[in-house]
């Protein structure tokens, strides 16, 4: 398939102005006939439906959980970044464009990433005006914090819950608009399939939770904002309801899911500890300002950390990356932090595990200080953990946090599916191979608020207003599509849990794809996967009736999409043969242990085609003809 | 730890719903609450057994799904959400009461799944500023006192999980509201609204079938976010301003 990232000519500082120019425009008074549908009410979606119905657009808008309100988004703590320079560090748009590029090790768009940059100065602009209680300064002015991979402070914050805080935001938005009668909010509805009639995608079939009864919605464009799908781990920082169910169907239906393998493991996560668990919590990277990460230099000591003198410890981090010590990137940290713990330097009981110590910080700044910025954190920690943060060092991990991969979309936002937008951590992007700290947040309004208002109303503009009638035989198909899945998954009768199939599958990924990656393994995943799922559809117990609210049938039919999506996320790791970003592929690597690059040939974006049942999916390629920056080898040190 | 669980179980809306009661053994201290469920669940699909429906998403106590009234207390004996509760504190061989939330405005709709839609439409009442995205000014044009921006950001942090309706004698909502209307009422861009929006809240808070608030404060004692009640107090002032005295003086 060729594919046409549409990307305009011209400077890069003028593309999306000039896209902008040429870009149709909807009269106001037609906006009203026109539906659009949004799956998500995330900081993405959210934030889309109440531009959009700000517009004029009738909006319907659908989650899972029993309130917009409760999207994932709401979990991000540390910040959003913006290159305000109300520092006067030297941010500016350029260098957040640099860092960010350089961040995802030049497998970005970079035309994307600009108008990314360029966006979210308005961003804190529009978030101030709806209330967003922002950290300020005594003088009253917004503060900010460092993240890792910037030597700017450009991250804004609400304490450590700043997600949550520009959600409500967006929900306060989307409410004002479904006051208005401009919005039609559907809450525990979940997103079973596209529907796409005559190449255009017309509406989606959802099941309600509630009743248990399948719906037919038909609109004139959909935009999927339906988060990441990093709980195909089963172990993550996400939420347990994330799933890639919306993305895996509109694949399913000719929508190219581009680069899946890309993965972001965070460095700073509570430790697993037991084979019970359900979900790994982050300890937000902006505790990096003031922690210092170390593990002990002798491999196996276990004397406790107070006990080990200073002289005894290795601070990695500032050892091996001095200009950004503790503020190295995700990827880096992470792959850093295993590299330890494989040398035997790990700590806490099972030696999966270092030190984040506060103590300088504290002796520094005072307890009072410390506990201003971080008091959630540190009293989340102490409930999990049983320990308490402020007198002996967090320990944490590694863990899988954020997908860079997602549905492949052009310059403006849509798929390769005309009608089909996609926004926020659903999409691929603008992360490239690794995405900063604090860029999603932004990435999502920008999507939202930003971009997609505007190319979503020239796609409007050339099509007929209320065309789409869910009484279209595609409608009708799908719908019985959906019907004949989840009947099938109730036949089974098995004796085994969709948790306990889930589980397995997280380990089996998360041991040949996670944070270092083999052909041998990869191979050997491709092997498992399919068996897994043959067992699971012999073997899975989901009791209870499709009538009604039946949660064991919606993790079911997500459970058995992930065990799909594994094997083109695994296919398309063994394809790329090189090490980028979060993607480290063992073979692939410097003297040093660096991920090395290999942009003569793999300066592309993979993005997979679906060919049918049983077939191996269709390799399509992106190239990304970097234009403004010449890559270099990505050097933290 | 072996436990005896009894667990509200309820088909649907109309259905009438009884104590189940369960033994499970192998419970690690370590487990969080909604982990000590999942061992159950586990079980139940197991025997073909329809598996217990409780609302919960992002398990680091944020998200404000997770429900459950824990041996009579709104999120159990601990300071926090249930995702937030461990079994630690709890005794081996205890008996554990697990109910939904209780109130007229969150009708059960399944096992320990309330319907707090409620909530949402008090939001869509008036919860807001009325700005549009595109004319914002910029983010350092207004600015805010650091002690009334903590202050608004100690009330926006409620998760609307809930917890204060379910532990008030009253079915009262005063502690959520007064949350939404204390944290934009502080804030320079919410001002310009702020009488209209407490009139609005208050009303819909009523119409929706929330009782009213005779100072218990069971609500300030078991919100996860320690929101204090003293937002009440500020909002009824606020109330009274806007309502006593129509146009500002
Ligand atoms: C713990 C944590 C901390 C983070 N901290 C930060 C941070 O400090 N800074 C930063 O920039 N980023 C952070 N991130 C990343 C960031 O929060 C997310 O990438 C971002 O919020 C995703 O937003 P979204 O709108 O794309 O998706 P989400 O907020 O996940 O929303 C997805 C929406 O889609 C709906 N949905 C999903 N599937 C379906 C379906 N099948 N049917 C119907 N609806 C569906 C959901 O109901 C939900 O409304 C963090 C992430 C995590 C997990
Ligand atoms: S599950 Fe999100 S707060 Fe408990």
């Amino acid at each position: 398939m060729k594919l046409d990232p549409r990307v305009p000519a011209g400077p890069l500082a003028e593309k999306w102005d000039r896209c902008k120019m040429e870009m149709k425009l909807v009269n106001p008074a037609n906006k009203r006939k026109y539906h659009v549908i949004v799956v998500g009410t995330g900081l993405a979606g959210g934030a889309c439906a109440a531009s959009l119905a700000e517009l004029g657009y009738q909006v319907s808008t659908f989650c899972y959980q029993d309130s917009p309100r409760r999207a994932h988004s709401i979990a991000a703590q540390g910040g959003i970044n913006a290159a305000k320079n109300y520092r006067n560090d030297g941010d500016s748009v350029e260098r957040l464009f640099l860092d960010t590029i350089k961040g995802g090790d030049y497998r970005a768009r970079e035309s994307n990433v600009y108008r990314l940059a360029q966006n979210s100065v308005n961003i804190i602009d529009q978030c101030v005006a709806q209330g967003v209680p922002f950290a300020r300064e005594y003088g009253g002015q917004l503060d900010n914090r460092s993240f890792g991979g910037a030597q700017v402070s450009r991250t804004f914050y609400c304490r450590g819950q700043t997600g949550q805080q520009l959600l409500l935001g967006a929900y306060s938005s989307l409410n004002r608009q479904i006051e208005q009668g401009n919005v039609k909010s559907h809450p525990r509805h979940e997103m079973m399939d596209l529907v796409v009639v005559d190449g255009k995608a017309k509406g989606i079939i959802v099941r309600d939770s509630v009743t248990g009864q399948i719906e037919r919605h038909s609109a004139d464009a959909v935009v999927l904002a339906s988060g990441g799908y990093g709980t195909v781990y089963f172990l993550s920082t996400n939420a347990m309801g994330c799933n890639v169910s919306a993305t895996f169907r509109a694949y399913k239906r000719g929508a190219l899911f581009a680069n899946p393998c890309y993965t972001q493991i965070h460095p700073t996560c509570i430790p697993v500890n037991g084979d019970y668990q359900s979900k790994l919590t982050l300890m937000s990277e902006s505790l990096r300002n003031d922690g210092r990460i170390w593990v002990p230099q002798k491999p196996g000591d276990n004397r406790p950390p107070a006990s080990i003198p200073e002289s005894e410890r290795d601070y990695y981090l500032e050892r091996k990356y001095p200009s950004y010590g503790n503020l190295a990137p995700r990827d880096i940290s992470s792959r850093a932090a295993k590299e330890a713990c494989d040398q035997g330097k790990g700590v806490g009981q099972t030696g999966r595990g270092v030190y984040l110590d506060f103590a300088d910080a504290i002796g520094r700044l005072g307890q009072k200080t410390i506990a201003e910025r971080y008091g959630n954190l540190f009293d989340m920690y102490a409930h999990i953990t049983g320990e308490n943060p402020y007198q002996s060092p967090m320990r944490i991990y590694p863990a899988v946090h954020y997908v860079m991969g997602g549905l492949w979309v052009d310059y403006r936002l849509m798929s390769n599916i005309p009608g089909l937008f996609v926004l926020g951590e659903a999409n691929f992007s603008d992360h490239g191979a690794n995405r900063l700290g604090a860029s999603a947040l932004m990435q999502g309004l920008a999507d939202g608020y930003f971009t997609a208002p505007y190319t979503i109303t020239d796609y409007l503009a050339g099509v007929k207003p209320g065309s789409s009638d869910v009484k279209a035989t595609e409608f009708a198909q799908a719908e019985s599509d959906v019907s004949q899945r989840l009947k099938k998954l109730q036949d089974v009768k098995g004796k085994h849990s969709s948790q306990a199939f889930h589980r397995e599958l997280g380990k089996l990924v998360w041991e040949y794809c996670g944070m270092a990656r083999t052909k041998e393994g990869l191979t050997k995943a491709l092997g498992l996967i399919p068996e897994l799922r043959e067992r699971f559809w012999k073997e899975v117990s989901v009791p209870g009736s499709g009538a009604g609210m039946n949660q064991g049938l919606e993790n079911a039919a997500r459970v058995a999409d992930f065990l799909e999506f594994a094997e083109v996320m695994c296919t398309d790791a063994i394809t790329r043969e090189e090490s980028c970003g979060a993607h480290f592929r063992e073979e692939y690597q410097t003297e040093e242990g660096e991920a090395q690059r290999n942009d003569a040939e793999y300066s592309f974006v993979s993005a997979w085609e679906y060919a049918g049942e049983g077939k191996a999916p269709i390799w399509n390629k992106e190239p990304l003809n970097p234009e403004f920056v010449k890559p270099s080898v990505r050097s933290y040190k | 730890m072996k436990l005896h669980l009894k667990i509200w179980r309820q088909k649907g809306p109309t259905d009438q719903g009884q104590f189940e009661n369960h033994t499970i053994d192998g419970i690690i201290p370590d487990m969080s609450f909604l982990e000590m469920m999942d061992v159950l669940n586990v079980k139940l699909a197991s025997e073909g057994k329809q598996t217990i429906a409780f609302d919960h998403d992002c398990r680091e106590g944020i998200c404000g799904s997770c429900s459950m009234m824990i041996n009579g207390r709104a999120h159990g004996p601990t300071r926090g959400t249930t995702c937030q509760t461990y079994m630690r504190n709890f005794r081996d061989g205890q008996t554990i009461v697990i109910e939904p939330w209780r109130a007229m405005a969150f009708p059960v709709m399944c096992d320990l799944v309330v319907d707090r839609s409620s909530f949402d439409r008090i939001q869509q009442a008036g919860g807001y500023v009325s700005v549009n995205v595109g004319g914002a000014p910029d983010g350092n044009s207004v600015p805010v006192s650091k002690v009334n921006a903590d202050l608004a950001m100690d009330a926006a942090q409620c998760i609307g999980c809930g917890a204060c309706v379910a532990a008030c004698k009253n079915a009262s909502a005063m502690l959520f509201v007064a949350a939404k209307v204390g944290h934009l009422g502080l804030l320079p861009q919410g001002e310009a609204e702020a009488r209209d929006r407490v009139k609005k809240m208050v009303s819909r808070m009523d119409a929706e079938g929330f009782g009213n608030c005779t100072n218990h404060y069971e609500c300030e004692a078991v919100c996860p976010k320690e929101i204090s009640a003293d937002f009440i107090s500020k909002m009824n002032r606020d109330y009274l301003g806007a309502t006593v005295f129509p146009k500002p003086m």
